[in-house]
């Protein structure tokens, strides 16, 4: 498909470095999946979806210096709903997020409680200031909070709120936030992987599964059309927590 | 080569995970992502837009350099079938330098990117570059040399015949089709670069005259690529002059790396079909003068 213009309607400023933008299209988009979202004249980057018509930024490069700059009226291009989101699966479901990660794992946590399935989240964020989505959690069911700083509930990463819960509890667990974050959850559930879906980040280029710039060693899953959401067994003995590529192909 | 369906240059290439995966799913050789002097990130976004019939793409050529490359190439080889670099440069002195640089079971010369400057087909649309930078990798390179050629010219058998003076083993045809597409709420082009390839079923038809124009003109193999999508597709190249087939586009598809497989073994089942083997199908079409 071509992009499509996505007039922006809504800008909610959620902290000082991330934002909402609601849209006037909305999205048949399952919780996980994301948008090619095409800044014109700058670059065309990957976002999860946080709404059915809208997407969560944090300011983070170029393209997302730019999306900060657009207003009410402005629109940006954008391709998809894409690749495969979150399977919602059992009665009880944990879901653990780390900063932005929050922005898909709030879409699924309302999708689940709309089914009757318990929800509980464990949100990591650095300090009470970047939280994001406390009410949709909490709406949704119950929410653990841990911070870096100890500004607020846990002092210590997303993992110290696993140790106040039995992960055996929870027919499933969901993941979104930063790389280490996810590794080192999926390596505090031993045997416990085939139950843990994540939403991983890799250089998506060209989101149809064709240019091998997500490809994910040794065997060349390909995030961009087969994930971004991929079972917590598939990535063990992965680069997934240990590296990734750059634009160039590159390892960094 | 028994099977004579190929993963593209460009297509999956950048990681030897990749090229690996492709030959464990059927493919009878693998063609790596373009690989020059320096590392480059390519072109801005959007580098790839699905346009009617097929895919516009305008990737600029990212790789790593061939310095950060031959790693990948070692692994896509243990999948068991040959590894072919593509290679890019602004010279034959470039060319050189990165064919010396790697280690592969061959090399296919990229002289028909149409979207990065200095390189490809602004080099590759001129028969004397052709010759000679196919000549200065042949003399400096111990493995098959390939040439890739555009079809962006008037003559493209004009490209072929001076790549088989400069002793190429085998002509590579078709690259993109230079093409463009335009937003029109925003009246921007779409590609970060503006301008890019058009690759997939929409070129095909040109594909198989080209092919058939160069199996007419040179004596070296020519392998077929451009849109192909199907056995029937690479039927049809075959009967056109191709020796083998090269799959880039169609692996966006939904069946994936599965699309090897189902391609060589629809072919085989052509062939058992007709009583033929390969070898009688290639060209099958010049009887009809």
């Amino acid at each position: 498909m071509r992009p499509k213009d996505a007039v922006i309607t809504e800008i909610v400023s959620e902290t000082p470095s991330v934002r909402t933008l609601r849209f006037e299209i909305t999205f048949d988009a399952v919780p996980g999946q994301y948008l090619m979202v095409w800044v014109r004249g700058v670059d065309e980057v990957p976002m999860s979806i946080s709404y059915k018509n809208g997407i969560t930024v944090q300011k983070v490069g170029e393209a997302t210096g730019a999306i900060f700059d657009l207003k009410v009226g402005d629109s940006l291009g954008v391709r998809g709903p894409l690749g495969n989101g979150f399977t919602l699966l059992g009665e009880r479901i944990l879901l653990v997020g780390g900063g932005v990660g929050a922005a898909p794992l709030a879409l699924l946590g309302e999708a689940a409680a709309a089914k009757g399935i318990e929800v509980t989240t464990i949100l990591g964020i650095r300090g009470c200031d970047d939280l994001i989505f406390r009410e949709r959690f909490e709406g949704a069911g119950d929410l653990v909070i841990t911070t870096d700083d100890g500004s607020m509930g846990i002092c210590g990463r997303a993992s110290a709120g696993l140790s106040c819960l039995d992960l055996e509890d929870y027919d499933q667990i969901y993941l979104c936030g930063p790389e280490l974050m996810m590794a080192d959850v999926i390596g505090r559930c031993g045997g416990m992987e085939a139950k843990i879906q994540a939403s991983i980040d890799r250089y998506f280029k060209c989101g149809l599964g064709i240019c091998g710039s997500c490809s994910i060693d040794p065997e060349g899953i390909r995030p961009c059309v087969e994930g971004p959401v991929i079972r917590g067994d598939r990535l063990v003995g992965t680069e997934f927590g240990r590296y990734k590529r750059g634009p160039s192909g590159r390892k960094r | 080569m028994d099977n004579p369906v190929m993963l593209a240059a460009g297509i999956l290439g950048t990681t030897g995970a990749s090229l690996k995966r492709a030959v464990l799913s059927g493919a009878g050789a693998v063609v790596t992502k373009s690989v020059g002097v320096a590392e480059r990130e390519g072109h801005r976004g959007p580098a790839v837009v699905q346009v009617e019939g097929g895919l516009l793409n305008a990737m600029g050529l990212p790789n790593p350099s061939y310095r950060h490359f031959q790693e990948e190439i070692d692994i896509g080889r243990d999948g068991g079938a040959p590894v072919i670099a593509s290679i890019f440069g602004s010279s034959p002195a470039e060319f050189v330098e990165v064919a010396t640089g790697l280690e592969a079971d061959g090399f296919e010369l990229n002289l028909s990117c149409p979207h990065a400057e200095r390189y490809g087909a602004e080099i590759g649309c001129e028969v004397f570059n052709v010759e000679v930078i196919t000549r200065a990798v042949k003399e400096s390179a111990s493995v098959p040399v390939w040439v890739k050629l555009t079809p962006n010219v008037a003559e493209i058998s004009a490209l072929g015949l001076a790549a088989e003076r400069g002793g190429a083993d085998a002509i590579v045809a078709i690259n993109t089709l230079r093409a463009m597409a335009i937003d029109v709420e925003s009246c921007r082009p779409i590609l970060g670069n503006r301008f890019g390839g058009l690759s997939g079923p929409a070129i095909k038809p040109v594909a198989v005259k080209c092919v058939y124009d160069l199996a007419g003109a040179v004596k070296i193999p020519v392998i077929g690529v451009g849109g192909v999508s199907s056995w029937e597709d690479a039927c049809e190249m075959i009967i056109a002059g191709a020796r083998g087939v090269q799959v880039g586009t169609a692996l966006g598809n939904a069946e994936g790396y599965g699309i090897f497989r189902s391609i060589s073994e629809g072919l085989s089942i052509y062939l058992d079909r007709k009583g033929m083997a390969l070898q009688e199908l290639v060209g099958a079409a010049r009887r009809f003068p």
